[in-house]
């Protein structure tokens, strides 16, 4: 076991590979002076400019040298910079990465890491701030992956180098200085395993990325038995894992730092209710961002972001409903008997 | 000898054979679109054939191309077996892509070939990538990356070349200038003296030839894939060309005259090879043999191609990653 950050446990996992690999190999603006957030910091030294390697402000062509690259034997790390900028490659990830293994019939696979920074962070507005998740979630071909602590930023980037897929891999600009225990001899999670992350009888949360942590200290205070489930990854998503605390708590709440509209919870949503409707003591609920951009001003950003409050008063509607003269007549906790 | 530009008689007969392979090829092509056959759009190449057997004759193959929308004579000039293309362009089985890309995502990985591309100017950075792999792996193998003088508009085209000078990689692009963009033509919405001075303001080196003359081609790749290999930079090529056809199988090309149509085929670079072969001594049988040859070949691609099954439906939930929560019901 080490302590590190969130942002040494991405490097850690980024030199191991390197270091067993030789085709794995980092590009991006400013990686020789360690990303600018720090977390390539350590590694121009190891591994030299060949290897973490800094490249022009081109981002369409840092995708597509990555696409090329790693159709020709490498495993590229892309790295973007900020999620935001990702959106100037475009094609490069959704009509290349993406497609290149299916539409090319099996001929190749494409090993490519996407790593995009996201989240508010810092009052950085509306062009620096974005979770842009559910966007991939939508483009068959795709892995999409949101690492929430150093531990699992250390194992899932492992994965996500690993994998013969494209992953797009986004880590949260507020974890970067968070400090966890990381086992520096834990294999690759697992990609699409959840992480049940808070055992609860009462209502499932799930959540993922920097929102764990606001969730899980909700659960803390909230008055009733809350399960929290770390989705980890979006795409695939662990559906035995939720659907099983859902069947358990019969009550789900989304939350995510994304626009709700549109967002991934609405999937969770969608296939809870499609699946497990019986199951259902409350409706299912999300809570996420409004449909704004990022506002700049604290007051303003304030209004985009999910906050104690909200989390705290979706929590107590839910439990409100539901209560146990609603349904079976059964309570499954003392919160049933409110 | 001499007529031949230095080019040895074999050599230039089988640079012949492989342009005749690919106009038949795609006359082929167009038949079957004619017969419904083809299922989507081709983007024909007739008129543009020296390009792409004189550029892809001198590479290995293990070396590396990418190609565009107008493709076909870049594919089967690499070395993809034409009965396979065929089959992909009908969406049949044994496609080199199983049905899972036709004409515009036509690829054959086994021979180097890394894909068309359904959108323009993307090749040019994915081949860039391909040439950043090779200088990581450090080999000698280099890569050519054929386009349009249309996709000289698009950002990739700068990316690309900047970032190829700026890593010194070895790369040959190649633009083929055939004045046209789909319906456009290209000067018209194209400021300054064009693609190569666009790359010498990347500090590459680019050379301008007339792209239908299949002499001027060979000696101008043969030296420039061999000073790509040995120096580890890129080059690149302006191979001046005409779209004997529409943009597309099905396009009349209405916006143009006739009369330039048909000064472009007396500039035929097929016609202009044949008329060297004849000079230097070749004898019309022996080119008439050789069309006939390659006729039956094409039939037998066509007869085979058309007899082909579709690929299994179940086919459509294979190699792509998540084809179990694909959202539709699958066993
Ligand atoms: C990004 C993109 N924009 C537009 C198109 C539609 N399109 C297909 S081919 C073409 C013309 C390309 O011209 P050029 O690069 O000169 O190649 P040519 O067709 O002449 O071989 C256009 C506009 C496309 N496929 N991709
Ligand atoms: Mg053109």
């Amino acid at each position: 076991m080490a302590d590190m950050t969130y942002a040494a446990a991405g490097a850690a996992a980024l030199a191991e590979m390197m270091e067993a690999d030789p085709t794995v190999w980092a590009l991006g603006e400013d990686l020789g002076r360690g990303g600018v957030f720090g977390q390539y910091a350590g590694l121009p030294e190891r591994f030299g400019p060949q290897r973490i390697v800094s490249t022009p402000i081109s981002e369409a062509a840092i995708m597509g040298v990555g696409v090329g690259a790693a159709v020709t034997g490498t495993r590229p790390v892309v790295e973007m910079r900020f999620a935001d900028f990702a959106l100037c490659a475009t094609d490069e990830l959704i009509n290349q990465a993406a497609k290149a293994r299916y539409m090319f019939g099996g001929q190749t696979r494409v090993p490519l890491t996407v790593r995009m920074p996201v989240g508010m962070w810092r009052s950085s507005a509306a062009q620096h701030s974005q979770s842009l998740e559910a966007l991939y979630t939508h483009i068959p071909g795709l892995v999409v992956m949101m690492p929430a602590t150093p531990a699992d930023n250390y194992a899932m980037l492992k994965a996500a180098i690993l994998s013969d897929d494209p992953v797009v891999y986004l880590e949260h600009k507020n974890l970067w200085p968070m400090p966890g225990a990381v086992d520096l001899a834990a294999a690759p999670c697992r990609i699409g395993t959840a992480n049940l992350a808070r055992q609860g009888a009462d209502l499932t949360i799930v959540t993922w990325s920097a929102t764990l942590h606001d969730v899980l200290a909700a659960a803390e205070r909230a008055p009733a038995d809350v399960e929290v489930i770390d989705l980890r990854t979006l795409w695939p998503w662990d559906r035995a894992t939720v659907f099983d605390s859902v069947r358990k708590t019969g009550r789900l709440l989304i939350a995510h730092e994304a626009v709700v509209v549109g967002g991934f919870g609405a999937e969770i949503a969608a296939s809870v209710g499609e699946a497990l409707h019986s199951d259902l003591r409350a409706p299912v609920r999300r809570i996420g961002a409004p449909k704004l951009p990022i506002g700049y001003a604290p007051t303003l950003e304030n209004q985009i972001k999910l906050g104690p409050e909200r989390i705290d008063a979706a929590i107590a509607r839910m439990l409100a409903r539901g209560r146990a003269s609603e349904t079976c007549g059964c309570p499954r906790s003392q919160f049933g008997r409110e | 000898m001499d007529d031949l530009r230095n080019l040895d008689r074999d050599r230039f007969l089988d640079l012949h054979r492989q342009m005749l392979r690919i106009r038949a090829l795609e006359e082929t092509a167009l038949r079957g679109l004619k017969d419904g056959l083809v299922l989507g759009a081709i983007h024909p190449s007739i008129g543009q054939e020296a390009i792409a057997a004189g550029v892809a004759g001198q590479l290995r193959r293990d070396d590396i191309l990418l190609s565009t929308h107008r493709g076909h004579g870049h594919t089967l000039a690499k070395g993809a077996d034409p009965e396979a293309m065929m089959r992909e362009l009908f969406g049949r089985q044994g496609g080199n892509c199983g049905g899972k890309g036709g004409s515009m995502h036509i690829a054959d990985f086994s021979v180097g070939m890394l894909g068309a591309n359904g959108v323009v100017g993307a090749n040019i950075i994915i081949a860039t990538g391909a040439a950043h792999a090779i200088s990581l792996h450090g080999d000698d193998r280099v890569v050519a990356c054929f386009f349009g003088d249309g996709a000289t508009n698009r950002g990739p085209f700068l990316e690309g070349l900047n970032w190829a000078a700026v890593f010194n990689l070895p790369v040959l692009f190649i633009c083929e200038d055939n004045g046209f963009a789909a319906t456009t033509r290209t000067e018209d919405l194209t400021a300054g003296p064009g693609p190569a001075a666009r790359a010498e303001a990347f500090g590459i080196a680019a050379e301008t030839i007339d792209g239908n003359d299949i002499t001027a081609v060979v000696e101008a790749a043969d030296r420039l894939v061999t000073q790509v290999r040995r120096d580890r930079r890129p080059a690149f090529l302006l191979a001046k060309t005409y779209r004997l056809t529409g943009h597309t199988g099905a396009d009349p090309a209405s916006y143009r005259a006739a009369e330039e149509v048909e000064r472009a085929w007396s500039n035929d670079p097929i016609a202009r090879s044949a008329a060297l072969l004849t000079a230097a001594g070749v004898t019309t049988q022996t080119l008439t043999d050789m069309s006939a040859d390659i006729a039956q070949e094409m039939e037998g691609v066509f007869q085979a191609a058309r007899a082909a099954p579709r690929p299994e439906v179940g086919d459509a939930l294979t190699d792509v990653l998540d084809a179990r929560q694909s959202g539709m019901e699958v066993a």
